[in-house]
C-alpha cells in the first residue's frame, strides 16, 4: 500500500480526533436516568443547616458516628493523617478569632460540632483545577473522587480545615463498609456532602437524622418558609469566619 | 547535534559524574515506587501541612526557570553583546529547571495517573490550571529557542527568523510563569502569610536573583571542567543584575515586617514569629531562618562593594551565598510557614520523611543530568565554532 508520511499523520490526526470525541459522545447519550434523584427525592435550591449546641449536647457523638458509618470514613488515630467530615472541636479553635483573653472559660473550652461550610462562595471550587470539588444545583459542594487528582490546593484553600486527605489506603481503617456509599482509595481528597445521596431517596442527613432533639435545623436557605429560615429569622445566629467573603451555610446557635 | 551530548569522547570524568547522578535519580526513583504503593503517608506532609518540600521546591525552580530572560532580555532587546555567548546556557537551564518543576508537582500528586485531567477537564479559574499551561508552553519555547539557536551556530549560520519571534514572545511569558506560581497562593482567603499582592513580584526579584547566581556558578564551572569561557565582561554584567534583584528581594522580605508588626494583627504576625523567634513553643525553622539572613546579608556585603563583586573568587562564595539563602526563603519556608498556623490557630510542625528527601534529591539530579548533558553539547558546539572563527580569522590575515 502506498501510504506516505503526510498520509498517515493525517490518519493519526483524524483517530486522535476520533478518540477524544468518543467519551464525551458516550457520556452525553448516558448520563440521563440512570443517575437521576428517586421520585421522594428532598429537593432545594440551596441546602443550609443550623447547629444549636444547647438542644445537640448529648446527640453529638451519635451524630458524627451515623456520618462517618455511613460513608465509610476511616478511623484512622494519627491527628496528622486523621479523615473526618463532621467533628467536634472547641470553640477557642472554631471561633479562634472570636475569642478573648477573658473569655468565660466554660466557653471557651466549650465543643461545638464542625463539618464543611458548604460555602456559598467556596474558595475550595475556585482553585480545584479539574472541577473535582464542584458545587451541584442544589448549593452542595459535591467531591469526583474518581477525578481529584490530589493535589490539595482545596486544603489549602479551605479556612475551615474541613477537608481530609488520604494518605493511605484508608478500607483497612474502615470498621465496617456500607455497600451503599463508596470507599475511597489513597490519594484523593474527601469532606462532608450535606448526605447528597441520602436526600436524593428522600432522606435526611444522617447527622439530622441523629440528633433527635432538633439541634440541628436543615432546610432550603432560599426559601423563606423552610425551618432553616425561620430559626435565622428568630435567634442570634453566627458563621465561622464570615470575614473571609466565603459565605458559610453552616450557621450557629451559641 | 543531539550525538554532540552523548558521543562518548575521551573524557573519563564527564561520564563518572554522568553516572553518579544516575545512581542518585535511581535512588529516588526506588523512593517514589515506595511512595506510589503506600502514599503520601511516607512524607512528612499532614492535613495541615498539606504542601511541604516538593511545592516549596517546585516554587523555587519555576523562579530559577524564570531567570533565563535576563539573559535573553538584554541581549535581543538592548543588544547586550556580552550575553550572546551565554544565552543559551540560560535557556537550557530554563529547560532543565522546567522538567524539575513537573517533577515535583507530579511527585506531589496523591493521584499522578490522572495528572492528565487538568487537561481534560480545563477550569479556567484555577490558578493551578494556568500554572500548568504557562510552564509547558515555557518548556515548549526553550526547547525550540535553545536547540535552534544552537543547531544555527553549529551550523555557522543565523537562526531562522521565527525564532527571534518566539524569542521575544518567551520574555514576557518567562515573567508570566513566576506570576501565576505566585497567584497560586497569593489568592487565598485565611493564608494571611500568603494574602499579599507583594508575592509576585518579590517571587521575580528573587528569581532574579538566583538564577543568574546559578549561571554564574555554572560559568565557572564550564570554564574549569570544559574550558568554556563565558567572558569576564558577561559576567560581571550577571553580578550587577544580582547585586540588583538581590537588594530588592530582600527589600520585600523585609517590609513584610513592617506590615506585620505594626498593624499588630494576629494573623499577620504568626508565621513571622513561628518561623524567625518561634510561637506556641514550636521553632523548628528559627535556626535555618537566622542563616538565611546571615547568608542574605553576607551575600549583599559581597556583591555591592565593587572590589569584591569584581573578584571572582569573592563573587563565586556571593553567588553561593545568594542561591542558599533564596533557597531557605522560598524553597523551604515559603510554602510551609503559610500552612504552618492551621485554621483552628495551631501551630503544626513539620519534618520531610525519608523518603521525601531521597525524591527530592533524586529529581535534583535528573535535573542536574539533563542541564551536564545539554551543556557538553554546548560546549562542543561552541568549541568548534570558536575554531572555525579562529581559522577563518587567520586566513584573513594571510588573505591581507
Amino acid at each position: 500500500m502506498d501510504i506516505n508520511r503526510r498520509k498517515f499523520l493525517k490518519a493519526g490526526g483524524v483517530l486522535a480526533l476520533g478518540l477524544s470525541i468518543a467519551p464525551a459522545k458516550s457520556v452525553l447519550a448516558g448520563v440521563k436516568g440512570k443517575y437521576a434523584p428517586g421520585p421522594n427525592a428532598l429537593t432545594a435550591k440551596n441546602w443550609a443547616m443550623v447547629v444549636d449546641m444547647n438542644k445537640l449536647e448529648k446527640d453529638v457523638e451519635a451524630c458524627t458516628m451515623a456520618c462517618h458509618k455511613e460513608h465509610n470514613v476511616p478511623n484512622i488515630d494519627n491527628k496528622k493523617e486523621e479523615v473526618k467530615w463532621i467533628w467536634t472541636d472547641k470553640y477557642g479553635h472554631l471561633f479562634h478569632d472570636n475569642k478573648h483573653d477573658f473569655m468565660n472559660k466554660e466557653m471557651e473550652h466549650r465543643h461545638f460540632l464542625a463539618l464543611c461550610n458548604q460555602c456559598e462562595n467556596p474558595v475550595c471550587v475556585r482553585v480545584c483545577p479539574t472541577k473535582a470539588t464542584f458545587k451541584n444545583k442544589e448549593g452542595i459542594i459535591m467531591m469526583d473522587y474518581h477525578r481529584c487528582i490530589g493535589c490539595r490546593y482545596c486544603m489549602a484553600g479551605c479556612p475551615y480545615g474541613a477537608r481530609s486527605f488520604n494518605f493511605k489506603d484508608p478500607r483497612p481503617y474502615i470498621e465496617e463498609i456500607n455497600p451503599n456509599y463508596p470507599t475511597r482509595t489513597k490519594g484523593v481528597v474527601e469532606k462532608c456532602n450535606f448526605c447528597s445521596e441520602r436526600l436524593a431517596k428522600g432522606l435526611l442527613p444522617a447527622c439530622v437524622e441523629a440528633s433527635t432533639n432538633g439541634g440541628l435545623v436543615f432546610g432550603d436557605l432560599d426559601d423563606p418558609n423552610s425551618e432553616v429560615r425561620k430559626v435565622l429569622d428568630t435567634q442570634f445566629t453566627v458563621q465561622r469566619k464570615p470575614s473571609l467573603g466565603t459565605k458559610p451555610k453552616v450557621f450557629y446557635i451559641l | 547535534m543531539l550525538e554532540k551530548a552523548l558521543i562518548k569522547e575521551n573524557n573519563r570524568i564527564f561520564w563518572y559524574w554522568i553516572l553518579s547522578l544516575v545512581v542518585l535519580v535511581g535512588v529516588g526513583f526506588n523512593s517514589y515506587l515506595h511512595q506510589l504503593d503506600q502514599g503520601l503517608t511516607v512524607t512528612g506532609l499532614s492535613r495541615d501541612i498539606s504542601w511541604g518540600l516538593y511545592i516549596g521546591q517546585f516554587t523555587f525552580f519555576v523562579g530559577v526557570a524564570a531567570s533565563a530572560v535576563m539573559l535573553v532580555l538584554p541581549y535581543y532587546l538592548h543588544n547586550v553583546k556580552e550575553f550572546g555567548r551565554i544565552t543559551v546556557v540560560g535557556e537550557f537551564l530554563a529547560v532543565s529547571a522546567v522538567i524539575m518543576c513537573m517533577l515535583f508537582i507530579i511527585v506531589d500528586m496523591g493521584m499522578p495517573m490522572r495528572v492528565l485531567n487538568m487537561f481534560l477537564y480545563p477550569t479556567f479559574n484555577s490558578p493551578m490550571f494556568w500554572d500548568a499551561t504557562v510552564l509547558t508552553g515555557y518548556l515548549l519555547l526553550n526547547i525550540f529557542i535553545g536547540w535552534n539557536v544552537l543547531e544555527a551556530e553549529s551550523k555557522g549560520v543565523n537562526p531562522p527568523k521565527w525564532v527571534k519571534t518566539l524569542i521575544i514572545i518567551s520574555i514576557p511569558w518567562a515573567v508570566s510563569i513566576h506570576t501565576v506560581t505566585a497567584f497560586l497562593y497569593a489568592g487565598l482567603p485565611g493564608r494571611h502569610y500568603w494574602l499579599t499582592a507583594l508575592i509576585a513580584p518579590k517571587f521575580l526579584a528573587s528569581a532574579f536573583a538566583t538564577g543568574p547566581a546559578l549561571l554564574i556558578l555554572i560559568c565557572f564551572l564550564l570554564k574549569k571542567f570544559a574550558g568554556f569561557d563565558a567572558g569576564k565582561k558577561a559576567i560581571q554584567k550577571l553580578a550587577l543584575i544580582i547585586t540588583y534583584a538581590m537588594s530588592i528581594s530582600i527589600f520585600m522580605v523585609a517590609v513584610e515586617f513592617f506590615t506585620a508588626f505594626f498593624s499588630q494583627v494576629p494573623g499577620h504576625m504568626v508565621t513571622l514569629q513561628y518561623l524567625f523567634v518561634g510561637a506556641h513553643g514550636y521553632s523548628q525553622f528559627v535556626a535555618i531562618m537566622w542563616i538565611f539572613v546571615i547568608l542574605a546579608v553576607l551575600a549583599l556585603g559581597l556583591l555591592i562593594p565593587r572590589k569584591t563583586r569584581e573578584n571572582d573568587k569573592t563573587l563565586i562564595i556571593a553567588c553561593i551565598f545568594v542561591f542558599v539563602s533564596m533557597f531557605i526563603e522560598k524553597g523551604l519556608t515559603f510554602v510551609i510557614g503559610g500552612l504552618s498556623e492551621n485554621p483552628f490557630g495551631e501551630i503544626t510542625p513539620y519534618i520531610p520523611g525519608i523518603h521525601e528527601v531521597l525524591i527530592s534529591i533524586g529529581i535534583w539530579a535528573l535535573g542536574i543530568m539533563i542541564a551536564s548533558l545539554f551543556y557538553k553539547m554546548v560546549v562542543s558546539v561552541k568549541r568548534e565554532s570558536d575554531f572555525a572563527n579562529a581559522s577563518f580569522n587567520k586566513q584573513e590575515m594571510r588573505d591581507c
